[in-house]
């Protein structure tokens, strides 16, 4: 009889739940599905090549020899050249917003900074190719090759396209991201913990050192990873002032390539299966790459958020 | 303790915090660079056949961008279609049974794998799925990997809002006999709707300066691109294509199309967070 039915489980909720269900479903689905696709797309290359791909150095099309060092290096040196440079500023920026900014400065800059998040990269390579690549041509690499020249990094003639430009250009767009994360993380350093190194006279960059800094280490170390997997992935900008050649140059100021810009820019004029499909497993390998760095990134900044819940 | 000693440290106190303060304005300034920059050059290359024309062929001056402006706007319907659904189902379903359950758990990592994948990667993906089987790039092909771009934001901002409707309301309703499928559509969902649409419109900005997912699955068209099974030209293609070529008046247009693109996204933007802003404090 109705009046025994459970309440609120009616063939409706029923309908609705296995609607909302399949959903989800099929949000899990989607990502495997695209792990399938690329693997299932670059069988050629894998074949053809084994693992040997992932440290050849030949790329050259015509003969179709392919490998992807060149283009492995080249996303790591430009990632970690854009750390290099967003990480203390990105940190400086997050302690400043954090530490010393009352509320009503806080606020509004850290909407203006993630605002920096939102440009879209084709927008940067705009603003790359012609405002940072002539700068850097006249400027600041004729400065660092008489500053620095006796480093091997800082040899050669100013282009102004090359690695040092696409570092420069991926730091502004990934040190929001530092920014957002790290502020966050700070501001859930329990207040007993500078309250205890102020009482013992501590300036308040003492503070910041010895209290907030070290409590926040590994969730830092989480938006780091963050800011990592973008630049990892970041095309368009890239793609537009990195100079686009697959060679290894230890200078800084030589052109390079990496696995994004290679896909976007040889994938549409790719003749043959084997080049398509060449492509394709760079995909992948980024692919694998981007989840592996933003994995371990959310394990570390989600080790700070219950590490905070303990101990308050 | 020496005087020496304290000044030591007092000076690196001030040192290090204006530091930090230095590093704040060069980032600000980094952004108000950008945006005085693309708006100085592109108010004076904006004109009205710029939002009327075609492109002209490489080498006479003048056209515009019509066809890419028309082309932006069907790839983000076509990503809305496939992107808001799954998106804002997926998020009820992580916030009405999913809290603390396996698949709750898996989505949302999932969701967090997908919102990870780089642009490019997608892009191959939708020409996997899409432009292979066909035989051709398309406005559908294009579609289809901002859509699926669209979909883990959607997830979790819809999740987000809907966590924030009280536990209270629901027990309300469901006290007062409602069945479960109404509590949620009639009760809790009207309840957390502003937010939702806010989030789904921060998703679609984000897409909409999407290029790189473009390059080889909607690709680009000089023409009028008709239906949805033919290549369609899109505003940040059509940036991309412009900046990289040797024309002066190819450069001038792409100017004039980063601004216009850059307005609309920043404008979701400023728009979505004033709206969030308003929620959360009233």
């Amino acid at each position: 009889m109705a009046m025994f039915r459970r309440p609120g489980v009616s063939p409706a909720d029923r309908l609705f739940r296995a609607t909302v269900f399949t959903v989800a479903i099929s949000v899990l689905l989607i990502t495997g599905v695209i792990a399938f696709e690329l693997v299932r797309n670059s069988r050629l290359p894998i074949e053809k090549f084994g693992w040997g791909f992932l440290w050849g150095t030949t790329w050259d099309p015509v003969a179709e020899q392919f490998g992807a060092l060149p283009f492995l290096y080249g996303t790591l040196v430009s990632s970690g050249l854009a750390l290099l440079i967003a990480v203390p500023v990105g940190l400086g920026v997050a302690i400043f917003l954090s530490e010393l900014a009352p509320r009503w400065l806080s606020d509004p800059v850290t909407f203006l900074v993630e605002l920096l998040a939102a440009i879209p990269s084709v927008i940067y390579g705009l603003v790359g190719i012609f405002v940072l690549v002539p700068l850097v041509r006249n400027v600041l690499e004729p400065f660092l090759s008489g500053a620095l020249g006796f480093l091997p990094l800082f040899r050669g003639a100013p282009y102004g396209v090359g690695m040092l430009t696409a570092g420069l250009l991926l730091a502004m767009m990934v040190v929001p991201f530092v920014v957002s994360v790290s502020r966050e993380i700070l501001m859930a350093v329990p207040h007993s913990q500078r309250e205890a190194v102020l009482s013992l006279g501590a300036t308040q960059w003492e503070m910041v050192r010895i209290a907030v800094l070290p409590y926040a280490r590994s969730g830092i170390m989480g938006s780091v990873f963050l800011a990592l997997a973008r630049a990892l992935g970041e095309t368009m900008a890239v793609t537009m002032v990195i100079g686009n050649r697959p060679e290894i140059r230890l200078s800084l100021f030589e052109p390079g390539y990496t696995m994004a810009a290679v896909i976007a820019n040889e994938f549409t004029e790719a003749t043959s299966d084997l080049y398509v499909q060449t492509l394709i497993e760079i995909g992948l390998v980024l692919f694998a790459v981007t989840i592996l760095v933003n994995a371990l990134a959310r394990l570390l900044i989600y080790n700070v958020f219950t590490k905070v819940e303990v101990r308050e | 303790m020496t005087p020496g000693l304290l000044v030591r440290r007092r000076l690196a106190n001030v040192l290090m915090l204006s530091l930090t303060g230095v590093c704040t304005a060069l980032v600000l300034g980094v952004l108000f660079f950008i945006l005085g920059y693309i708006t100085y050059h592109g108010i004076s290359a904006l004109d009205w056949d710029f939002f009327t024309k075609l492109p002209k062929p490489v080498g006479e001056k003048g056209g515009g961008m019509a066809n890419a402006i028309v082309g932006t706007v069907k790839l983000l319907a076509l990503a809305s279609l496939i992107g808001v659904p799954i998106g804002f189902l997926g998020g009820v379903y992580l916030s009405e049974y999913g809290r603390k359950n396996t698949l709750g758990f898996l989505m949302r990592y999932a969701a967090d794998i997908l919102n990870g994948i780089p642009s490019i990667v997608m892009g191959i993906f939708a020409y996997t799925i899409v432009v292979l089987p066909m035989g051709h790039f398309s406005t559908i092909a294009g579609g289809v990997a901002l859509g699926i771009m669209m979909i883990p934001i959607a997830v979790r901002s819809t999740e987000e809002f809907l966590k924030l409707v009280p536990a209270s309301i629901r027990e309300a309703a469901l006290a007062l006999g409602l069945h479960e499928w109404k509590v949620v559509s009639f009760v809790v969902i009207p309840t957390a709707f502003r937010g939702i649409v806010t989030g789904i419109m921060l998703d679609l900005a984000r897409v909409a300066g999407e290029t790189a997912p473009l390059l080889f699955t909607a690709f680009s068209n000089r023409f009028w691109s008709r239906g949805w099974f033919e290549p369609t030209a899109s505003l940040p293609v059509m940036i991309y294509t412009y900046a990289v070529a040797p024309y002066d008046d190819w450069h001038r247009q792409a100017w004039a199309a980063g601004m216009v693109l850059l307005m609309l996204v920043l404008g979701a933007n400023i728009l979505a967070r004033l709206v969030l802003h308003r929620q959360l404090k009233g």
